[in-house]
């Protein structure tokens, strides 16, 4: 007779399996398009427009933009995965398999942020790979650029889940990536450092959770952050601890999945 | 031990429909239990909250003596359902449905998939152990339906409609296979719109409507109470004259077709002496309708009169 932990280990497992199994099944939709576009970063951003912009913090503007645009590809895909994968499951009823299962709930929110981190990390590796095509990789702390990666992956993964509970439509799941994700990504300094900024919208700047972020990654590659990394780190795990509460309160209530 | 006890069941929707009123109701470990009522009666809602699709207003739901309220983990072990509607993944394979499923309950793969494989060919789904859900016909689906609640080898089998939409021949063929999961000791409780397929499986009954119990009982007990019942005969030739009976009510419904009500105290032989003697030969005799239909109507207008 398999112990409580041991039927949840399964029961976790069997769930993040479903998950890679579901975006390495549709791969030509969630994995060949940000290595794609990514790619064009690359080329635009990086060699045809950065060569002419010079250094950035001291960098070749190609060094210093890369790690921004890994983790972009990190976040986008980790919230997207699970954004669709769940709202799909609500879409289609089977999210009824997962609720009459003997499952609880933090472990039905942890099955589906592993698996959304999953892909945003797959993805991350992916894009990695496509950047060592323009530069060289220099990697300065190997433990921050990895912790920090996973956590943001977690923390969108996190944001993707509470967007699906409350989406009725595929358009809802859309509203908040057009409208919010990707105008902070693109003003969270992968682009710049925040230091070119006047000083009114540095100010407002800190309040991009994805400034934290991309900074205390690109520290971990080059070794060079706009904002102490100790202080990213709290804030980012401060984001995943009220996130998981809020999706948790969402789940214990029943809010968009139980009549 | 009761498999199921439901006691106070109370459920208003944000809308302030009141769905269930108090429902009081108790199913026996091994029974065949038929939940009967219109559409819109509660059937669903008191499905849903016993299976944690739906959260109560009030009242106490406990499978096999464990509150689902308290230990809603250990009671969901003992609980499968086949819902009305399809629920599946339509893009994943017959088989990975169910040893996912399987692992929802925390039954690793490699004790899944034999338990998997016996079901699929149980329930002639073998072929398509490979084929995205999607592509099955509706009856395949059903029956997928069925494998899936069955997987973890729940004690207690929920089944919502299992039939709706299902030819006959498959129907009788997932009777039959109900039958013998229930004669292996797993409760059934069976909600239907063919009232055929209630009286032909369960032994106990209880009819629900708007939010009601309006009836719980055996089978036997319930059918007992029809006081009549009424036959249709098919005859050899037209009839010439109109045919008149003491105590026997005859419609003549077709050039070859009589209507016969009968009380149950009286004999069916008088009808048949009778017919005899006036020249007239009946080809053959069935029920005009199912016996649990007629009193399944009657208790459900009973209720609309109140």
């Amino acid at each position: 007779m398999p112990t409580q932990r041991q039927r949840h280990w399964v029961a976790f497992s069997t769930l993040l399996t479903r998950e890679i199994r579901r975006f390495i099944r549709i791969w030509p939709q969630t994995l060949l398009p940000p290595a794609i576009t990514m790619t064009l970063y690359f080329v635009i951003f990086g060699n045809l427009i950065g060569s002419r912009i010079g250094q950035m913090s001291g960098f070749d503007y190609i060094d210093y933009i890369a790690p921004g645009i890994i983790m972009m590809a990190v976040i986008n895909n980790a919230y997207a995965n699970v954004a669709s994968s769940f709202f799909s499951a609500k879409f289609q009823n089977h999210i009824e398999e997962l609720l009459i299962a003997p499952i609880p709930n933090y472990l039905i929110l942890a099955g589906y942020v592993a698996g959304g981190a999953a892909r945003g990390l797959l993805v991350g590796l992916i894009v990695t790979m496509v950047s060592l095509f323009f530069t060289t990789l220099p990697v300065q702390h190997l433990l921050m650029t990895l912790s920090m990666v996973i956590l943001s992956a977690i923390m969108f993964a996190l944001g993707g889940f509470i967007n699906a509970i409350y989406a009725k439509s595929f358009d809802e799941i859309a509203i908040i990536p057009t409208f919010i994700l990707t105008p902070l990504t693109y003003l969270g300094g992968i682009f710049y450092s925040i230091d070119l900024l006047p000083e009114f919208w540095q100010q407002a700047s800190l309040f991009n959770p994805i400034l934290y972020m991309v900074n205390a990654f690109r520290y971990g590659f080059l070794g060079v952050s706009d904002i102490p990394v100790g202080f990213a780190f709290s804030i980012i795990m401060l984001c995943i601890a009220g996130l998981t509460a809020f999706a948790l309160y969402l789940l214990n209530k029943g809010t968009g999945i139980r009549h | 031990m009761k498999a199921l006890s439901i006691q106070n069941l109370t459920k208003v929707y944000d809308n302030g429909f009141k769905a269930l009123d108090g429902i009081n109701l108790d199913v026996e470990q091994g029974d065949f239990f038929a939940l009967l009522g219109p559409n819109g009666a509660g059937k669903s809602t008191t499905i849903g909250i016993i299976t944690s699709l739906v959260t109560k207003t009030d009242g106490n739901v406990t499978v096999f003596g464990i509150d689902l309220a308290t230990n809603p983990e250990q009671a969901k072990t003992y609980l499968g359902l086949v819902p009305q509607e399809f629920n599946f993944n339509g893009f994943e394979q017959v088989k990975h449905i169910l040893i996912t499923q399987a692992g929802y309950y925390g039954m690793p793969a490699h004790e899944a998939e034999p338990r998997a494989d016996k079901l699929l060919k149980q329930l002639g789904l073998w072929e398509k152990r490979s084929t995205p859900s999607r592509a099955l016909s509706g009856g395949m689906k059903r029956r997928l339906m069925i494998a899936r609640a069955l997987i973890h080898e729940p004690k207690l089998l929920i089944l919502d409609e299992p039939t709706a939409g299902v030819d006959i021949e498959l129907r009788r063929s997932m009777w039959h296979f109900l039958e013998q999961i229930n004669a292996q000791g797993t409760t059934i409780i069976l909600t239907t719109h063919y009232l055929e397929e209630a009286e032909n499986l369960c032994r106990n009954i209880a009819i629900i409507d708007q939010g009601n119990i309006v009836e719980n009982t055996n089978m036997k007990s319930l059918l007992n109470r029809l006081d009549k019942e009424t036959f249709i005969l098919d005859l050899k030739a037209p009839l010439t004259e109109e045919l008149k009976l003491d105590n026997i009510d005859i419609t003549q419904i077709g050039p070859t077709t009589l209507e016969v009500e009968i009380k149950k105290e009286d004999a069916i032989n008088d009808l048949f002496i009778t017919l005899t003697e006036q020249g007239i030969t009946v080809t053959s005799m069935k029920n005009k309708a199912n016996r649990l239909e007629e009193l399944f109507l009657s208790l459900v207008e009973k209720t609309v009169d109140k």
